[in-house]
């Protein structure tokens, strides 16, 4: 649209309209408040020149209802600020069920994305238009940041935490995403592009492109077993530790009586931390993967055991909270 | 200038100057007006240091790919731009110059309670900066002047453990002058200089100490954490041994929010000076001015996570801190509302210093109302880490801070050397500045909406022009700050002398000659008027007869 | 050095004199509160996410040095007290007996201190200097164990820098008094360090039931 001298990136996410609203209803508050003042400091500053060397001013020491209506007004108009841009930002960190799952892992300096089908993309993501779409984020070395301009979007990508993100792209296109934590020396190398994509194109990329794929539950079954997890937590409930059917998405009964969600953050850090959380009725005995495993193998454990959550769930020897099912 | 009949004025023959000779009088100095000089020279130094590194980046941004120097280089020459002017530069410049020139003088007293302290505050800073030039010369520093760990303490192959060092023991400088500040103004007012008499450059270094002794301690332990973390592979912000990135950010931004009051309520405080001299009238809405400078210090605390709205932090805490972000704004736009009516009716001279305050009332109000886009949740999801930030932040640290730096210097400038400055040059100078400034940094809120994200060393090739426009803006800002060195350096040995009221301004200071003596008064004053007050002020020699009485609202 | 009573250039007042000095040592020791704070709040923070390996950790240590160190401590703040009492009623003879009683209590406890540490030393409990909580411990153990004692020498060394601080400050604060400068008139000096011994005192009644008393029984 504005070809010559942009001054706002391409609307293309859901989000997109309602951002560039708020900065309109800010800028023009502001702008008034600005032309306001600076045209009444430049009336003021022609008009009470001093006329002769020894005049002085007229002894004004201040005026109370001026104070109160200027304490008041502003405080009413940036209430409103906040208000709105609360709105827009609750909407943003609420992820919607529905959502298109794209694991995200920056290292320094490359971002290594994974489609739900396992298809790896090195810094470029693509995404159906009209789909609620949420990143998964992950670090594997310092903290980097995932920021679309044209969707509005963005969000920090720490190491040792999950960050998600979600929004939902509105027009097919290409643009621009960056890195936008400060990361090391190719901070500014670290971008690529997001391909939006009609629906249907999607679905003939996802399933006709020849980039190698490694099913992620496929390759995260053969971890489960090379790293010996089979030989404690037995599906059927019997082993050391619980079977983790239908653990995925459903709620977790702990030794200490309160429940959690078996979400991607919760089997990652039972992975590394195994003693932060343990299951009523089972001992501490998991020892720690911290160190042993790279994001990527995270993430192909997590889709494994995402795989086995329409498994039955055993009677006995299972984390999963009875009666409450999945998300 | 002076309204008084044509006496030449003479420079005293004895004052703080010529009162003792040597190296050594200057160096184990415990008068605070030596001291400030001490600092004056070092902070400048420093604003080099910056500035040199701040040119090399706007020309390294002229071309997408960077023109000037690799990307490893570039990294370093942001992160140390970033040091050397926040921690060197503007946190001392006003407090450390003008502060402890004036401090005493405005409350009728003879020196700071600690002036021993005063001077181990020098040299602390001295030490701090040693250790920061270190690093700055062997492998430089490249990790963003934020210090994010793990990048930090883990990753970064540059010189991180000298300098996080060095601004630790910088720290302890900034805690000492805030204490000797504060107990200062609580115990050494002269005689019927109560609280509400106090000049607003006293409540604003008042207010600023608050901060320094609240807050540096808490970034002094977190830099030291830091670096024991980067020394001895500790784990306290490492997530591969267990700690926690986030809890770093917290920690750091604890202090570094309230610092940015520590850089802007200083220069609040000069321009609530010169705008009554220069408008010939008591300022309009003294107690909330005073009262404002207070509250932006305390609700600054709580501010703290607005830098972190995208690290995942619970949404119940961006919630508080958007709006207790909003809520600090507020007492800024007191103040920009009181300057603006006390120009209503005054008697205003275009004189260099009313230059510098009038340019800081618009750039700190842009630099200012930008925060509020900033503070806006919703916004700064695509504002956060953009060159959005970076036009707001200069806005205020540079528009607002440097500008109310160098327009005291100018104001006091008399004061300190006995000299004028020669005006129109000056003036010339002030409005430099003022272009220059806007066409660095304008362009920047644009690009910052486009998307462009800061601490690049290249960029996409469509956000050229917007850079090459800021890079042009740079050369002049440049010359602005140039010329105001070169003529006040030049005005030391051959300007016209000043005599003790040039302008003539109602404060304490200037009831002593210029320079003063070394003990600045040769009698306690005894204080029985109230502050800018023109009309019963007869030695200032103005001719109040026309003005009308007007009935007082509201002190 | 001025001599007992003299008034230092910049005060009008002996009065004031005292007020500053006084007001000064209390804002200092704000500043000294808000420079622990940060690492009592990592402490707390890093503590809550692991309890477990801290309690395990906390008890690697041994309950009788830090008990009886706090014991120490105590008393030397009452001996300091006793101190700045005899200064304020004159006692010229008794000032340097309390002073050296403080300074003995506060060596004792540095000494039982390097005590400690050379225990931590012994089992591998250092952080950086070939830690390894105990053996066979995983990864994840070592890391948060040492998480722990990171803390634990920070927070203790950290006090214990100040208690050496202290110390230097008893020294020259006891030479003065055997030269006889502190009278009913003046002895700001001896107020304003015993204020601060004090501080540096609770400091470690916090850190003792931080550190030691972990899920004790």
């Amino acid at each position: 649209m504005q070809a010559d001298l942009p001054l706002y990136p391409d609307q293309a996410s859901n989000f997109a309209m309602s951002v560039d609203g708020l900065m309109a209803y800010i800028t023009a508050i502001c702008a008034f408040f600005a032309v306001a003042i600076t045209a009444a400091v430049i009336y003021f500053f022609f008009k009470y020149r001093r006329k002769h060397p020894g005049e002085v001013g007229v002894p004004i020491h201040g005026d109370m209802r001026l104070e109160t209506l200027w304490i008041v007004v502003p405080l009413f108009l940036a209430l409103t600020m906040f208000g709105w841009g609360a709105v827009v930002y609750v909407d943003y960190r609420r992820t919607p069920m529905d959502t298109l799952d794209i694991y995200v892992i920056g290292k320094q300096w490359m971002w290594k994305i994974q489609q739900p089908t396992g298809l790896r993309e090195i810094n470029e993501l693509h995404v159906p238009v009209g789909r609620n779409v949420k990143l998964i984020l992950a670090s594997e070395d310092v903290i980097h940041d995932f920021s679309v301009p044209a969707f509005r979007v963005k969000m920090d990508v720490v190491p040792g935490h999950y960050n998600t993100m979600w929004f939902r792209p509105t027009k097919a296109g290409r643009y621009h995403f960056f890195c936008q934590q400060y990361c090391g020396t190719n901070h500014a190398l670290m971008g690529g592009w997001v391909t939006v994509m009609e629906p249907m194109d999607y679905a003939a990329w996802l399933s006709g492109s020849s980039e190698a794929t490694a099913n992620p539950v496929l390759a995260g079954e053969k971890l489960f077993a090379e790293k010996s997890c089979n030989t404690c937590h037995l599906a059927d409930g019997s082993g050391r530790a619980p079977s983790l059917n239908g653990l995925y998405g459903g709620k977790v009964l702990l030794a200490d009586g309160s429940t959690v969600t078996g979400d991607d953050a919760y089997l990652r850090e039972s992975i590394l931390n195994p003693a932060a959380k343990i299951v009523a009725g089972y001992a501490p005995v998991m020892p720690s993967y911290q160190g042993q495993l790279t994001e990527e193998q995270i993430i192909d454990l997590t889709s494994y055991i995402k795989s086995l959550q329409s498994q039955p769930v055993p009677a006995k020897g299972s984390g999963v909270a009875p009666a409450t099912g999945k998300k | 200038m002076s309204a008084t009949p044509a006496a030449v004025n003479q420079m005293p023959r004895e004052h703080y100057l010529n009162a003792t000779y040597g190296i050594r009088s200057w160096l184990l100095t415990t008068d605070h007006k030596r001291i400030a000089l001490l600092y004056l020279a070092s902070v400048t130094f420093f604003f080099f240091i910056g500035g040199a590194f701040a040119t090399m980046i706007r020309i390294h941004l002229l071309s997408p790919k960077g023109l000037l120097v690799t990307p490893e280089t570039y990294n370093k020459l942001f992160t140390m731009h970033g040091v050397a002017m926040i921690f060197f530069f503007l946190i001392p410049s006003i407090p450390a110059v003008l502060g402890n020139f004036l401090l005493p003088i405005m409350i009728g007293a003879k020196d700071l309670a600690f002036p021993k302290i005063n001077l181990l505050s020098w040299y602390i800073y001295l030490i701090g900066g040693c250790f920061v030039l270190y690093s700055f010369s062997t492998g430089g520093l490249d990790t963003g002047w934020t210090f994010y760990t793990p990048l930090s303490s883990v990753y970064s192959n540059s010189a991180v453990t000298p300098a996080v060092l060095g601004v630790f023991i910088n720290g302890f400088s900034s805690i000492l002058t805030g204490l000797n500040f504060i107990v200062t103004v609580h115990t050494m007012r002269a005689p019927g200089m109560t609280w509400f008499r106090l000049p607003l450059f006293v409540w604003a270094q008042y207010a600023t100490s608050i901060i320094f002794i609240l807050g540096t301690p808490v970034i002094a332990i977190t830099l030291l954490l830091a670096g024991l973390e980067r020394m001895f592979h500790l784990g306290f912000f490492n997530p591969a041994l267990g700690g926690d990135p986030i809890l770093f950010q917290h920690l750091f931004w604890f202090y570094s929010h309230p610092a940015v009051y520590i850089m802007i309520l200083p220069a609040m405080g000069v321009i609530s000076e010169i705008i009554p001299t220069f408008a010939r009238k008591p300022i309009f809405g003294y107690s909330f001015i005073a009262g404002s400078s207070i509250a932006i210090a305390v609700i600054g605390f709580f501010v703290w996570a607005h830098h972190m709205f995208v690290t995942g932090e619970s949404t119940y805490a961006a919630l508080t801190f958007s709006l207790l972000s909003y809520l600090v704004a507020i007492p800024s736009a007191v103040k920009v509302f009181n300057w603006t009516s006390t120009l209503y009716k005054g008697s205003i001279s275009y004189d260099t210093p009313m230059l510098y305050a009038l340019g800081f009332i618009g750039l700190f109000l842009i630099g200012g109302l930008t925060g509020l886009f900033l503070a806006c949740l919703g916004l700064d999801i695509h504002l956060h880490d953009t060159y959005f930030v970076i036009a707001h932040f200069h806005y205020i640290m540079v528009g607002g801070a440097v500008m109310g730096y160098v327009g005291g210097l100018h104001y006091w400038w008399p004061k300190i050397t006995g000299k004028l400055y020669p005006e129109y040059l000056a003036r010339i100078a002030a409005i430099t500045l003022f272009l220059g400034f806007n066409l660095t940094f304008f362009p920047q809120f644009i690009l910052g909406y486009l998307g462009m994200p800061r601490r690049y060393a290249s960029y996409p090739p469509e956000f050229q022009v917007l850079n090459v426009m800021s890079t042009a803006g740079a050369s002049i800002l440049a010359l602005g700050y140039l010329l105001p060195m070169i003529y006040l350096t030049w005005s030391m040995r051959y300007g016209e002398v000043a005599g003790p009221n040039p302008w003539p301004a109602t404060g304490l200071e200037w009831r002593t000659p210029s320079p003063p003596p070394t003990e600045n008064f040769e009698v306690t004053p005894e204080v029985t008027w109230e502050p800018y007050d023109y009309d019963n002020r007869p030695d200032l020699g103005l001719d109040v007869s026309g003005a009308p009485a007007l009935a007082h609202g509201d002190d | 050095m001025h001599r007992t009573g003299e008034l230092y250039e910049q005060y009008r007042t002996l009065e004031q004199q005292r007020e500053t000095a006084s007001l000064g040592m209390w804002v200092f020791l704000s500043t000294e509160v808000l420079f622990f704070a940060g690492l009592f709040m990592t402490y707390t923070l890093n503590r809550s996410t692991y309890p477990d390996v801290f309690s395990e950790a906390s008890k690697t240590i041994k309950l009788w040095p830090g008990a009886l160190n706090t014991v120490v401590l105590i008393a030397s703040s009452l001996t300091m007290a006793l101190s700045v009492w005899a200064s304020q009623v004159g006692k010229k003879k008794l000032l340097p007996l309390f002073l050296i009683a403080t300074l003995i209590l506060g060596t004792v406890f540095l000494g039982i201190k390097a005590y400690e540490y050379h225990d931590k030393y012994v089992e591998h409990h250092i952080p950086g200097w070939n830690f390894n909580f105990e053996p066979g411990a995983d990864a994840a153990t070592n890391a948060h164990a040492q998480l722990f004692f990171s803390l634990y020498f920070g927070m203790t060394g950290l006090h214990a820098l100040h208690m050496i601080v202290g110390a230097g400050l008893l020294i020259w604060l006891l030479r003065e008094s055997l030269r006889g400068r502190f009278t009913p008139e003046y002895n700001t000096p001896v107020e304003n360090i015993g204020l601060y011994w004090h501080f540096v005192d609770i400091v470690w009644i916090f850190l003792f039931p931080l550190l030691y008393l972990i899920d004790r029984h």
